[in-house]
């Protein structure tokens, strides 16, 4: 049988407000019936370009070279890059759909799900109304939306995310094409529902033999759906491999670094329990730089709602020089208790001393001698620096304003040093925010977190906006620093594997409550609860035998 | 710990990151509002900002220049030759006629352009003073005190434009008055009317910007409010005001030429203005007279449409969804930059950035 | 929740109307001054209670505008509610008219502007827009007037109906106020036609500045919703861009275009006053004009008044509108 998709030398470049950019060079690829493509590369590697070339969904502004190539069931070819417009739009839905990284932003919001699959039925032949309704009830039964029937009449805006991205997935199916492109398809989601959603996306392929090509960045997902991979870096195609031989034999430079700046669950186990047995009974002893004790924070309820309870009764502690890792999924209640750490949420209920003062009813003036006690790092680098001042004057700001220094100039001295233990040239500070990679910005913002040599340092998802491997540069730095100045530390973050590699102690959170706290060995290695061991097993690994192993555990889990 | 070329990504990256700020550099003329934009333009929205600035310029110039482009005086009757008479036709003593009253209509549409221009700087210049205040301090503080000026501005702005700005021009000056007196009445009835423009555009800014991560950075570091408020909120919330202030100076002279229609402009001896000239030539037009209205109109259309050309263009370009591009007709560029972290108004090259849904709250 | 906003609105529209209308002193002096005597003046002063404490007053204005009393105009002694429910039609009619108009012409070429972007027919569209939006309407009037009533002679010079049309209404005892359906009521098709080419005219020249407003709202929302996500999902699943426009982009750009047509309701409305002067087209808007001519204020405030509270309480609605349409607010 050939290939469903063909491209062959494609080459794509855009407008921009700076000029041309070429974001895809000479990509030559197939896809084979049933299988399912990992295209795999970080921002900027022209995947996701590639992916929506697939479609001929690619804007006004770009300028396409090449061909891309689709045979339909029905044995039909479609170059879509050089078709006229009307053979393009009979061959999208029916040769080839997609299924997008926003469930959310994907689904028109004023028309019902039904009427949205059914418009892809429409677009194809004349179907009666009943015979389209029919039809998705039947598909929406299949990606697993319970009560069909009724559900086919509701908006998105009455899904849980999760389900909008069934639906979406539904829509792309409807027509039952040769090949579905998707595109992060798990980005946006949970990683338990994200365990979900691959094992849709398995069955299907398995069921109805449609070929998949998956644009993602998250090598675990690889690991966990490919059949081949291939692998982008910087608009071109480094390497394609079987996914067995891709992981354990790559061959690109890229790819090895690429595979070894992914971050595995037991990789800081070593080095946690060295730390802790390093720790004194004095130490034990002494008070701790923050100290929650049934700490509840609650959001008032607008207009007669309900209030909404973040964070419902949860007590934890740092002690100095200690870093704790906070995990948990969107909902759970994570930022909300840095923030209300660091003073910008203020505490409803329970108790909350931080570095000595109680934060619970404090004002400003009773915040004023913790604050320079204390350092933050954002999670979003693109926002977190005020994009009209020079990122020495906002690393320098911190200084000014508890008194250190009269100016920024009269900073600069102290900014260069903080830049270089950052690893940034001092050159840096004279550059505005949007001119620095998102990895630089985030060094940066250590750079100002750190600025006042604080005693606590609250890092919320200081990496999630990140590239793999720029993420494991600035998490090797970040530790790096805690070792060398020794500041207690809580580091939020969604990914359990990066919670690993960082932290003496994890604590997970649910739905506002604390579940689990301990080592990591003792958290990660042998769960006592059942949420842990769901969000763990639901982790991929980047690994496709050991994977393979874990998806059977996760089964049986969720069996039992 | 991983390979050098991945590191030599993110440098490479970054210098790349936006070559349109570093080309910027050292030429601050570039950056300034308009220029930045004339020169970031391309193809329609480049030709209504240039035809925009032209028409502009033209209004500013006669403006400035009128003692000296204006034949005659304003309220001129008569010259050495005796009087003009009323209702002439266009003649090459008169290029434009003479009105019912008897004025040289090119003299009063020449002078009108300096009444036009004083009353749209002075009605600008006040509102955004008061404007760009009350949104700062209103957005920044939130509170009971917000809540009530959002409620007022709100009421405010669904008022008829015109007829606030009637009972204001009646309260302000009695109806009629001398020439500055009637320019500041005008000018401040229209004051009133933008306020509120103003007041929720940059309120609804300063609430955007007080959520961003750098404010609560600032925050975190027990910066004062005021601090706060004047170096990190108020300059990143003032992006949108070019734009709002050339469709407010469209805004402005169509309000004063409608104050004028109906009789609350400024006495015809006092100073020219295009409205109340209209105004007499209602009657003008029933009997085929068609040089009073024409011209004084025309003056009005052009300088209100210079500025709402120059708006449009603006609004267009501020915004990366309906900026235009040029096209390259061949794949042609560096591959570097498609990061988007480079610069999120590149166009959607590369979405593949891992989003973690935020967090609740 | 937020449509009990309405209520302070509109306490504050009337408020300040009655603030900024008794700043000037009191309205028989504004009317009258200068013409009778002192002592004459106080009279009428005292006669009209304007010489009592300001928050008394302020009180009877309140209770009146409830109970439909907006007191009598000075210059003709009539009670302005009269005059504002027999010149309010005119307006009325005016202002559909022109809508009617603004909706054929805006809505249809916004969504051609939008989908053919920065495209020759979007740069001529914007421009009309543009060149509608800069034009006042009175000197559009002006100039239709000009060309098509006094040169070409095809349409009357101003009113809204003959002094012939007029006596068949009376006839046929048809007082509705709506010039169009007193002329239907007649059952003479030339009084029909006599209605229609008085109305050409003056619908057209506020329909224009209207519509292009309109064409300007539909253009940029309708630009925004062909960029959103689920447009190119849509275009994806092989759906035709027609209908990509007039259905799957149009309907959510409906619920921003709602509200902000809304909120023109009040640009219609001066463009009415301006227009019926223009044309001499007996609605609100002109008696607004004589009545500011004559400087009788309290005739002024409550046209003044009824207007603002008419915007007010069209923009409720209006919201209720784009909320009942929205199916995510139902929920």
């Amino acid at each position: 049988m050939s290939a469903v998709a063909t491209i062959t030398d494609l080459a794509v470049s855009f407008a921009t407000d700076a000029g041309p950019v070429r974001a895809v060079d000479g990509v030559s690829l197939d896809v084979q019936p049933g299988e399912v493509l990992a295209v795999v590369g970080e921002s900027g590697s022209g995947k996701t370009v590639t992916a929506k070339t697939i479609l001929g969904l690619l804007p006004a502004t770009a300028t396409t070279r090449g061909a891309v190539v689709l045979t339909g069931r029905d044995g039909r070819t479609t170059d879509v890059i050089n078709v006229p417009p009307a053979q393009l739009r009979a061959a999208r839905g029916r040769d080839v759909a997609m299924v997008f990284q926003e469930p959310s932003s994907v689904l028109n919001p004023v028309y019902t799900v039904g009427w949205q699959i059914a418009e892809g039925l429409r677009a194809h032949g004349d179907v009666s109304k009943k015979e389209a309704r029919a039809r998705a009830v039947e598909v929406l039964r299949t990606v697993g939306i319970p009560d069909p029937e009724h559900r086919v009449d509701h908006y998105p805006h009455q899904f849980s995310g999760g389900q909008k991205q069934r639906i979406v997935i539904a829509m792309a199916l409807v027509l039952d094409p040769s090949l579905i492109v998707a595109d992060e398809p798990t980005t946006a989601l949970d990683v338990t529902v994200q365990a979900e959603i691959l094992d849709l996306l398995r069955t299907l392929r398995d069921e109805t033999g449609t070929a998949i090509v998956l644009i993602t960045h998250n090598m675990g997902v690889v690991a966990d759906l490919a059949d081949r991979v291939a692998v982008m870096y910087q608009g071109k195609l480094v390497e394609q491999a079987p996914v067995g031989d891709l992981f354990a034999d790559p061959q690109a430079d890229y790819t090895k670094a690429l595979l070894k700046a992914v971050p595995k669950i037991g990789e800081g186990r070593a080095r946690a329990a060295e730390r802790a047995a390093a720790r004194t009974e004095e130490w034990k002893a002494g008070e701790p730089v923050v100290e929650a004790d049934g700490l509840t924070i609650t959001y008032p309820g607008r207009f007669r709602q309900p209030a909404f309870t973040a964070v419902d009764h949860v007590s934890l502690q740092i002690r100095p020089g200690e870093v704790l890792g906070l995990v948990g999924e969107s909902g759970s209640g994570k930022t909300t208790i840095a923030r209300a750490i660091a003073g910008l949420t203020p505490v409803s209920d329970g108790s909350l001393k931080v570095l000595g003062t109680q934060m619970r009813g404090a004002k400003g003036r009773q915040l004023k001698g913790m604050r320079p006690r204390l350092g933050f790092v954002f999670q979003d680098p693109a926002t977190s620096f005020n994009p009209l001042l020079t990122i020495a004057e906002c690393v320098a700001e911190p200084l000014v304003v508890h008194g250190r220094f009269a100016s920024p100039e009269a900073a600069r001295g102290r900014v260069d040093e903080l830049l270089e233990a950052v690893q940034l040239p001092r050159s840096y500070g004279d550059r505005f925010p949007h001119e620095l990679s998102g990895g630089q910005r985030q060094r940066a913002s250590l750079a100002r977190g750190l600025a006042l040599d604080p005693e606590l340092l609250i890092a919320d998802e200081p990496t999630s906006a990140l590239d793999v491997s720029v993420q494991a540069r600035v998490l090797e730095l970040f530790s790096e620093l805690q070792r060398e100045l020794g500041f207690a530390c809580l580091f939020v973050s969604h990914d359990l594997a990066v919670v690993d590699l960082l932290a003496d102690r994890i604590a997970v959170l649910y739905r506002g409550e604390l579940v689990e706290e301990g080592i990591g060995e003792q958290v990660l290695g042998s769960p006592h609860e059942d949420y842990t061991r769901r969000l763990l097993a639901s982790l991929p690994v980047p690994d496709p035998v050991a994977q393979a192993e874990r998806r059977e555990a996760l089964r049986v889990l969720h069996a039992g | 710990m991983t390979a050098p070329e991945i590191a030599g990504a993110e440098a490479s990256g970054a210098a790349a990151a936006a070559p349109e700020h570093l080309e910027g550099r050292g030429a601050w003329f570039k950056k300034l509002p308009v220029v930045h934009q004339l020169r970031q333009s391309v193809g329609l929205q480049r030709g209504m900002l240039i035809a925009g600035l032209v028409l502009t310029a033209g209004f500013v110039l006669v403006a400035v220049l009128s003692p000296v482009l204006a034949p005659f005086g304003w309220s001129q009757l008569r010259d050495l030759d005796g009087a003009f008479g009323a209702q002439q036709p266009p003649s090459a003593e008169h290029w434009f006629g003479t009105t019912v009253g008897g004025y040289d209509v090119l003299s009063r549409v020449v002078w009108g352009a300096r009444t036009a221009l004083l009353v749209v700087v002075v009605a600008v210049a006040s509102s955004i003073v008061v404007g760009v205040l009350l949104g700062l301090v209103s957005g920044y503080f939130g509170g009971w005190l917000d809540r009530m000026l959002v409620v007022v501005a709100d009421a405010i702005y669904a008022f008829p434009s015109l007829l606030l700005a009637i009972l204001l021009a009646i309260v302000i000056s009695g109806g009629q008055s001398s020439m500055w007196g009637g320019i500041f009445a005008a000018a401040l009835s229209i004051t009133v009317v933008f306020v509120p423009q103003y007041f929720r555009v940059v309120r609804a800014e300063v609430v955007r910007v007080k959520q961003e991560a750098f404010v609560d950075s600032a925050r975190v570091l027990g910066t004062g409010h005021w601090r706060i408020m004047t170096r990190h909120v108020l300059r990143n919330s003032t992006r949108t005001l070019p734009l709002i202030i050339t469709l407010n100076a469209s805004e402005a002279i169509l309000t004063l030429a409608g104050l004028g229609f109906l009789g609350f402009g400024i006495e015809p001896t006092a100073a020219a203005e295009w409205g109340y000239d209209l105004q007499r030539a209602v009657a003008d037009v029933t009997s085929g007279i068609w040089w009073t209205a024409l011209f004084p109109g025309l003056a009005i259309v052009m300088a209100a449409m210079g500025m709402t050309l120059m708006g449009e263009s603006l609004n267009d370009l501020s915004d990366p969804r309906l900026r235009s591009r040029a096209r390259s007709r061949k794949v042609a560029g560096a591959v570097a930059a498609t990061s988007v972290e480079a610069d999120t108004s590149v166009a959607p090259v590369d979405t593949a950035e891992p989003k973690q849904k935020g967090d609740d709250a | 929740m937020r449509f009990l906003l309405i209520i302070p609105t509109v306490f504050i529209l009337v408020t300040t109307v009655f603030v900024l209308m008794r700043a000037t002193g009191d309205p028989i002096t504004a009317a009258l001054g200068g013409r009778l005597t002192p002592d004459q003046l106080a009279e009428r002063i005292h006669a009209a209670g304007y010489d009592r404490p300001i928050l008394v007053q302020y009180w009877e204005y309140l209770t009146g505008i409830f109970t439909g009393d907006f007191g009598t105009t000075i210059s003709d002694n009539r009670p302005v509610i009269e005059v504002l429910s027999q010149y309010g039609t005119a307006t009325l009619e005016l202002a559909t008219y022109a809508v009617i108009v603004a909706l054929l012409l805006g809505v249809p070429f916004g969504m051609v502007g939008g989908y053919f972007r920065d495209r020759l027919p979007d740069a001529v569209l914007r421009i009309l827009a543009i060149l509608a939006y800069a034009t006042p309407v009175f000197f559009a009037g002006l100039l239709l007037k000009l060309v098509f009533s006094v040169w070409l002679g095809w349409f009357p010079v101003a009113g809204r109906v003959s002094t012939d049309g007029e006596i068949e209404m009376q006839i046929a005892g048809a007082d509705s106020g709506f010039m169009l359906v007193d002329a239907f009521a007649t059952g003479d098709p030339a009084v029909v036609l006599d209605v229609v080419s008085h109305a050409v005219l003056p619908a057209a020249a506020l329909g224009l500045l209207t519509a292009g407003v309109f064409l300007r709202l539909v253009r940029t929302n309708m630009i925004g919703t062909l960029g959103a996500d689920y447009i190119d999902a849509a275009r994806s699943r092989g759906v035709g861009e027609r209908r990509l426009v007039t259905k799957h982009a149009w309907r959510p750009a409906l619920i921003p275009i709602i509200t902000v047509a809304g909120m023109q309701i009040a640009m219609l409305l001066v463009g009415a006053v301006l227009t019926e002067t223009t044309f001499e087209w007996r609605g609100l808007g002109f008696q607004l004009a004589e009545y500011l001519q004559a400087r009788d204020f309290v005739a002024v405030q409550g046209i003044v008044v009824l207007m603002a509270v008419v915007v007010a309480v069209t923009n409720f609605l209006v919201d209720i509108i784009a909320a009942l349409v929205d199916p995510r607010v139902r929920y």
